[in-house]
């Protein structure tokens, strides 16, 4: 198991957002988290991300315990992350949007700037290749120039994968990676994610769209009031009886 | 613009920064512009912190004048040579930054704007009571200027013109090299956004006291420079007003852009001196010119210009 999730509890006060949950990702597989509005999947994805402690519970990474590392010592050890709301670099290049991504690669610090040492040339080199190489993987090298506030939503979060994948992580985190996105580019959405598995990365996504969710992920973790209620294939996940009342019958009502 | 125009802009402008102590005869215009490249040194580093990395460091002038200070009590009280002072003044504003850093980095936004400024009220707090030490407000007076390298002595205002704009230069050398390079991608991702820094394997925490760090040092440049400059130093040289100078020359030129705090500190500091004539309704005319300024050049004059151009360009 590349991530294991053991009895993960989060409260904020009064509230617990996410309530003894326990799932573990297999390597090289697509997941999915779903749940209704206010379920817990996207203070989950903080928790592992380490941008929200964890009450009480472990977190362990390809084996090692990362339960109380700071954000980017998580990012450091391969697991990377999307965000819901589009978080860009937004007032900069794409290519250094996706250049800042690759950063915790390279090593050139205040003396090498000044100084514009080889170290510095080559990993500017390098960063920049690298950077070329994740925006052709996400399908935008071609706004490699222009300013990251000014690309459509779609490719804003084409760009967010870029920024993710560039450092070549394990884990991949999408938080909601089609929201925002409108109908007749969900799939190429769908095809970049698939892209992504097939590369070797591991992905787990928080997505509202049922009908994203069922053609893509090989495994379902469903929540709902922040306990999962069901984990199983998507076909497993359909039948359930819990998942039907809490979420897909809900669904089916509104 | 292409790159052989750029470079023959800049060699044409430094040529003029060169040639000016030639064609500005009177010695007064000449101190006021003097004082204009000191300032513009500090307010490079205020960029950094606040135009690249997105900090309002609002102790700025606190740490001119632990720059300035260091300098002149080295000098007046112990006989260290000059050189060695400044070197001192810059190492003690660093490692104040570096402390400063290890809290007050903690807090984000307008938390972090107060605690610095808290910070340099001390500061300044100190300068003004602390009589053993600084002499208080009557000031610390004949600090020495800087002895002489080889042949060339710093006593007349002209070579110490050319030794204050070395050390613009230098400043400016630093932020242009660090604006281009993967730390300053870095200092200018973190203002963008912290989290995506964060999740992008980035330290910010180490990066931000890193941005403050180089920041202190300009500012203490600065500060070691004007201790000698005129030869006397008062609690007034570091107020949290003089913060707010530095803040505005920088608004003026473009905040995040290389020229800018050249640009908005001399346009700044001359045009105050144009308006001396008219005494105290100075800050009436220059009041709405600033409103006129920020409505019209949001980024400053420099980022005005690049848009500017820009949208030429792009027409």
């Amino acid at each position: 198991m590349l991530l294991d999730v053991r009895n993960v509890t989060k409260r904020f006060g009064g509230l617990t957002a996410v309530d003894d949950v326990s799932f573990s990702l297999e390597a090289g597989k697509i997941t999915a988290i779903i749940g209704p509005n206010g379920a817990g999947k996207s203070t989950c994805f903080n928790v592992i991300s380490g941008y929200y402690p964890a009450t009480s519970g472990q977190l362990f990474f390809n084996g090692e315990e990362i339960t109380r590392l700071a954000t980017y010592e998580i990012a450091r050890r391969g697991i990377a992350r999307t965000f819901q709301t589009t978080c860009l670099f937004a007032n900069h290049s794409v290519l250094d949007n996706a250049i800042v991504g690759y950063r915790m690669h390279t090593r050139s610090g205040l003396f090498d700037a000044l100084l514009r040492t080889p170290r510095a040339r080559r990993e500017e080199r390098e960063s920049t290749e690298r950077a070329f190489e994740a925006l052709r993987f996400a399908g935008i090298e071609q706004h490699a120039a222009r300013v990251a506030g000014s690309l459509s939503q779609e490719a804003q979060k084409r760009l967010g994968i870029a920024i993710a994948v560039v450092a070549e992580p394990k884990l991949v985190l999408l938080d909601e990676p089609v929201a925002g996105v409108t109908a007749e580019e969900i799939e190429g959405h769908a095809e970049l994610i698939r892209k992504m598995s097939a590369a070797g990365y591991t992905v787990c996504l928080v997505e509202h769209k049922m009908n994203l969710v069922m053609g893509l992920a090989d495994t379902i973790v469903v929540l709902h009031h922040g306990r999962k209620i069901a984990q199983g294939t998507p076909a497993q996940i359909v039948a359930d009886a819990a998942v039907v009342e809490a979420y897909l019958g809900a669904a089916a009502h509104a | 613009m292409t790159l052989s125009r750029r470079y023959a802009g800049f060699a044409l402008f430094a040529a003029m920064t060169l040639a000016l102590p030639f064609v500005l005869h009177n010695p007064y215009y000449l101190q006021v512009v003097v004082g204009g490249y000191i300032a513009a040194i500090a307010v490079f580093g205020l960029n950094i912190i606040l135009g690249y990395t997105g900090q309002l460091s609002l102790g700025h002038a606190a740490f001119f004048g632990i720059g300035a200070y260091t300098v002149a009590l080295l000098e007046t009280r112990a006989g260290v040579p000059f050189w060695i002072a400044l070197v001192a003044g810059c190492a003690a504003s660093v490692f104040a930054g570096y402390l400063v850093g290890l809290i007050s980095l903690r807090t984000r936004g307008h938390y972090f704007a107060i605690f610095t400024a808290a910070i340099g009220v001390m500061i300044s707090i100190v300068f003004t009571n602390d009589q053993d030490l600084t002499n208080g407000n009557i000031g610390i007076v004949n600090i020495p200027p800087p002895g002489p390298i080889g042949p060339i002595s710093f006593e007349s205002p002209v070579a110490k013109y050319y030794l204050v704009l070395a050390a613009l230069a230098l400043a400016a050398f630093v932020c242009w090299r660090v604006r281009h390079s993967l730390l300053g991608r870095t200092f200018v991702a973190i203002a963008s956004s912290e989290d995506l820094a964060a999740a992008s394997g980035i330290d910010v925490m180490r990066n931000k006291r890193m941005a403050l760090m180089l920041s202190t040092f300009l500012a203490g440049l600065a500060g070691g420079m004007f201790a000698v400059f005129i030869g006397f130093l008062g609690p007034d040289s570091s107020g949290l007003d003089v913060t707010f100078d530095m803040l505005l020359y920088l608004i003026v030129g473009g905040l995040g852009t290389l020229a800018g705090p050249f640009v908005g500190t001399m346009l700044v500091v001359i045009l105050t001196q144009f308006l001396q004539g008219f005494e105290h309704y100075r800050l009436l005319l220059f009041g709405p010119l600033l409103v006129l300024l920020v409505m019209f050049f949001p980024t400053g004059i420099v980022g005005g210009i690049a848009r500017l151009r820009a949208r030429m360009a792009a027409s």
